[in-house]
Order: C-alpha cells, then structure tokens, then sequence
C-alpha cells in the first residue's frame, strides 16, 4: 500500500480539554501535506501522536507500516523530525551535531562521516562544518536541523513551523530545499500558519481547528470550495460606513477587520465601478487565497 | 495501546549514544572539570584534615586526617552525581532541549533515564579516582583494599544520580534544586559520618542516620582505607542498590508524567 500514515478516530485530551478531537488522515507515499491551523489547534499534539511520543486515548494510528505507539520505535528509524524549537546541541560544532544525531538512530560513524558532506551541502553550510552552532543566523540553524532530520536518510519527514521567524531569504531557501526533497520522493508533513508557505509546497492540506480537521483538499480545491473567486480589500477611514451601504449589495459577503473590508465577489465589476466614486478609499482587488480560506473557517479572532 | 506510567523500564542499548554525547561535550572542559574534582578535596582534607585534625587525638581509632579520608570519598562523590543529575540533567531536559531532540530518535525516555544515571555515575566514578590518587599522594593509604574505592564511588554515584533525578522531575527550575542541597545534602553530610564519627550524635539521629545511604557508603568506604574488609558489607551495597533502582524507577514515572503533558 502506498499509504504511508493513517490516523483513524484519533483522540486525545489533557485535564478534560480536548485537544485533538476525532482526527482522520491518510498520507500517501510522495506527498507533501500541510496541517494547517491557529495555535492551539492541536497540530503540535497530532504530531507526537504520530510520532508515538504521546498515547492517544483513542484511535488508530499507523506509521510505515508500524503500529503507533506500539513499534514507534521501529517507525523512527525511517522518519525525520525538524521540530518547532530550536535544539541543537550548542557545545558542538555543525558536524559533531550531525554526527552525534546520527549515533541515536544507531548509525556507525563511519557511515555518518560519509554522508556529511552532501548533508553540509544540502543546508549550504559546507563552510561552517566546524563552526559552533551558537554563531549560526536563525537561518542557519533551521537549515542544520532540516539536514539533522535527514542524517537517517528517512523516507518521512515532519516539519513543525519551519520557517516560523525566519526573514524572507532564509525562508525561500527552505522551501527550495523542501521541494527537493519532494522531488526525491520523501513524503513531507508539515505544519504552518503561513499560508503562502501552505500554497507553494503542499500537494494536500487540512485545515485543523479545535483538534478537529474542518476542511482538506488541494489548496486550489479548497478556495474553490469554501470561498468566493475574487476579494476586493477596502481601506480608509470611510471604509465601513461605505461598506454598510454598498457592500452589503455589491458583494456576496463581506467582513469588517479593524479599518478594513474585505468583499467576496464571483465578478468584482460593479464593485469596482462603485468604488470610483469614492476616491477617498483605498482598494486592492486580487483573487481569492489560502489565507481567506483560512480566515473564513477559523474566525478573525485572536487565538492566544 | 497505552504506555502506561508505572511500567517496569524497558532497557536497551540504544542509552550508550546518549552518554558518548555527554562524554564529547565533558571532553570539551575536561581540564577544569578534573581540575575542580582534585582541588576541592584537597582543600578539604588539607584544611580540615590538619587544621582540625591537629587538635584532636586520634578518631575512630585512627588520626583525623585518615578518618576524614573516607568522608571526603564519598562526600565528593555524592557531590558530583547530584549536581550532574540535577543542574545539567535539567539543562539537558528544559532548557537546552537536548531531550526534545532525542526522542525524535528511535530512543525512549528509559534510555535517556538510564543514561542519565549512567553519565551522572560515571562523574562519580571519576571524582572518586581523584580523591583516591590525593589519597595516596598524601600517604594516608597505603593499603590495596583501597582500590575497591573505584567500585564504592560507581555505587555512591548510581545512588545519588537516582535520587537526584527524582528531584530534577519535579523541578520547575533550577532555584527548585535549593532545596534539596539543603534540606537533604547537606543534613546528609553532617548525620552520616563525613566529619565526625555517627555515634557522637544523640540515638535519635543516629537511628536517622542509620537509614541514609551516605552512612552505608562510608560505612564501605573508612575501613577499606584502613586496609580492613568492612563489616556488613552486603547488607551496605544492598541498601545503596535498593536507594538506586528506587531512585531510578521513581523518578522514571516522574519523568514519563511530566513529558506525556
């Protein structure tokens, strides 16, 4: 079976909150998916469940052909983690920290050794091979800990929030290195609350929100699914008293957030027609993205 | 499946990566690690042992400095097994991450409980070394019973890294470990025959002291020095064993409820 992680009826909760509530999920071999979802949506603890780390209080699991938690130990040998903290080992150089990590899956030094090379050069960082890792940029140590998650040569990997603070070089150069590893076949999961970074890599996302998954698909699909083709984003100070007269007509639907308006149109003409009397206020009219896919189904409200 | 807090630990191999990567990182400060295991027993002996010692007539049966020998062995090795298994275990666990990174690894918690104790007792083993070489080099042994100190001071460090880790899984930071150095390390070392014999205490704490695992290590410890086999000597390794596998399955379950929130 090409399926390489299922996860059936999966509950689990801490002192009577619920965190992950009835989750289902099928990963194929190849694949690159996205759990997308607000903090606390439950996508930190669906991963160590799958990992074995934590026991679910009900469900299924299934990981490479091993049940999990039972033989998680067996699964983590074929898998690969880049966890959401950084922790390297600080007193150790670049390598010694790939060399180290390597000894815990029961790998020979010699075997590590020989991988070094193509590892340092997969995260660029071939010239800070014996470079303390406390002196790396952020970027630097996320791509060691990408290159850490693939001393095993896994055939999965997890990613938690890759590129969660990292500026925009460091996280393009992450997603080029991810999709390289998609293109050489490893199944990817990952979690994001970056939409761009959901719609660039991923084959297949779910949008997972009070530990449940309410919506999965392609990203594609999933705009077409939930959402109108086309926003028109209305700002200025005007902005909502133009909206409660107009908007409500114009648009199929339209949200009110802070000083702006978002109106969800299938054809934004007439909208945009009305809008030229009103040179006071902004507008930018773009095509619907992830992002309000996620809105709409997660709420404008802060989760904290 | 559910793991189960109180199951019995399940032991491999897989501990031994765990505690090269201790080694490797000790490597790194080896100079002033074994610098501070000579220098403090030194300081104490040469202080304590002549300072004090040349004010008293002999102790135990022997001069104050030879008796004091035995209290610093194990005074010393219990000092290292507990900071290690308390300040840099907790390190190691909070705020380092070093855990975190290797339970994504085919590695359990139980290995990395089992290396724990075995990297603390290891620094154990290497302070009791140093003391005994500044034993010699003092001349205050000169028996080859004394070598069995290599095994007592492994016994003294599994001991009180057990005990210790026990402490580390309830801390919730590194002011937490005050408390233990004070209101059990030390007490220990004044009620279990480090400086003066127990039986210079009133009976009620020499029942107290009776039952504390520095007591059974020195109780090892001060007639192997002398070149004597010590008396009850099974009963003393029993009771320092029972503390540590105690110790270990304890603060194990400990550890399994604090990182299963």
């Amino acid at each position: 079976m090409n399926v390489v992680l299922s996860a059936r009826d999966l509950r689990k909760s801490y002192a009577d909150k619920l965190v992950v509530d009835g989750l289902n999920l099928s990963i194929q071999r190849g694949e690159c998916f996205g759990l997308l979802g607000p903090n606390g949506a439950g996508k930190t603890t669906t991963l160590r469940l799958l990992l074995g780390l934590i026991s679910p209080d009900n469900g299924t699991l299934g990981l490479l052909d091993h049940a999990i938690p039972a033989q998680a130990r067996a699964a983590r040998l074929r898998v690969g983690v880049v966890p959401q903290f950084d922790n390297l080992d600080p007193d150790f150089t670049v390598a010694e920290n790939l060399l180290v990590y390597g000894r815990y899956f029961g790998m020979r030094d010699a075997v590590i050794e020989a991988r070094l090379p193509e590892l340092l050069e997969f995260a660029n960082l071939t010239q800070k091979r014996d470079v303390k890792v406390t002196v790396l940029s952020g970027g630097m140590k996320r791509r060691l800990t990408l290159a850490r998650a693939l001393v095993n040569d896994p055939e999965v990997i997890f990613l938690d929030e890759p590129t969660t603070g990292l500026d925009p070089q460091a996280r393009h150069l992450i997603w080029q290195r991810l999709r390289e590893l998609t293109a050489r076949g490893k199944t990817l999961l990952l979690t994001t609350h970056f939409m761009d970074e959901a719609e660039r890599l991923c084959n297949r996302l779910a949008v997972m929100d009070n530990g449940r998954i309410i919506s999965s698909g392609s990203p594609r699909e999933l705009i077409a699914q939930n959402i109108e083709p086309q926003v028109v984003e209305v700002f200025g100070d005007q902005a909502i008293a133009w909206a409660n007269i107009h908007a409500a007509h114009l648009a199929r639907r339209f949200e009110i957030s802070g000083e702006s308006v978002f109106c969800y149109v299938d054809d934004a003409q007439s909208l945009l027609h009305e809008l030229q009397h009103h040179p006071q206020l902004r507008y930018l009219h773009r095509p619907a993205n992830l992002e309000d896919v996620f809105l709409k189904l997660t709420g404008r409200e802060m989760r904290e | 499946m559910k793991i189960d807090l109180f199951t019995m630990p399940q032991f491999s191999l897989r501990f031994m990566p765990i505690w090269r990567r201790n080694f490797m990182v000790w490597k790194k400060m080896a100079g002033s690690s074994i610098l501070g295991h000579l220098a403090d027993p030194v300081i104490y002996m040469l202080g304590l042992g002549y300072g004090l010692g040349g004010m008293l007539p002999e102790v135990g049966g022997m001069p104050y400095i030879s008796f004091l020998a035995a209290g610093t062995v194990c005074y010393s090795t219990m000092n290292s097994a507990s900071f290690e298994a308390l300040y840099s275990t907790f390190a190691r666990m909070h705020e380092q991450r070093t855990w975190e990174a290797i339970l994504n690894t085919p590695i359990t918690l139980d290995d990395i409980i089992l290396a724990e104790i075995a990297w603390a007792s290891s620094k154990s083993l290497l302070s009791g070394i140093a003391v005994l070489l500044v034993v010699w080099i003092m001349g205050l042994s000169h028996s080859w019973l004394s070598l069995w100190i290599i095994l007592v001071a492994l016994l003294v460090g599994l001991c009180f890294a057990s005990l210790g880790l026990i402490m580390t899984a309830l801390a919730p930071g590194y002011d937490f470990f005050m408390y233990y150095f004070t209101l059990v390390i030390t007490p220990m070392v004044l009620l279990c025959g480090v400086f003066f014999p127990v039986s210079q205490l009133p009976p009620m704490l020499q029942n107290l002291s009776s039952i504390l695992p520095l007591t059974h290590a020195i109780d090892i410890a001060r007639p192997l020095l002398n070149n004597a086999i010590p008396a009850n000597l099974l009963m003393h390794v029993a009771i320092l064993l029972s503390y540590a596998l105690l110790g270990f399955y304890v603060s194990l379950v400990l550890f399994r409820k604090r990182l299963s929130q």
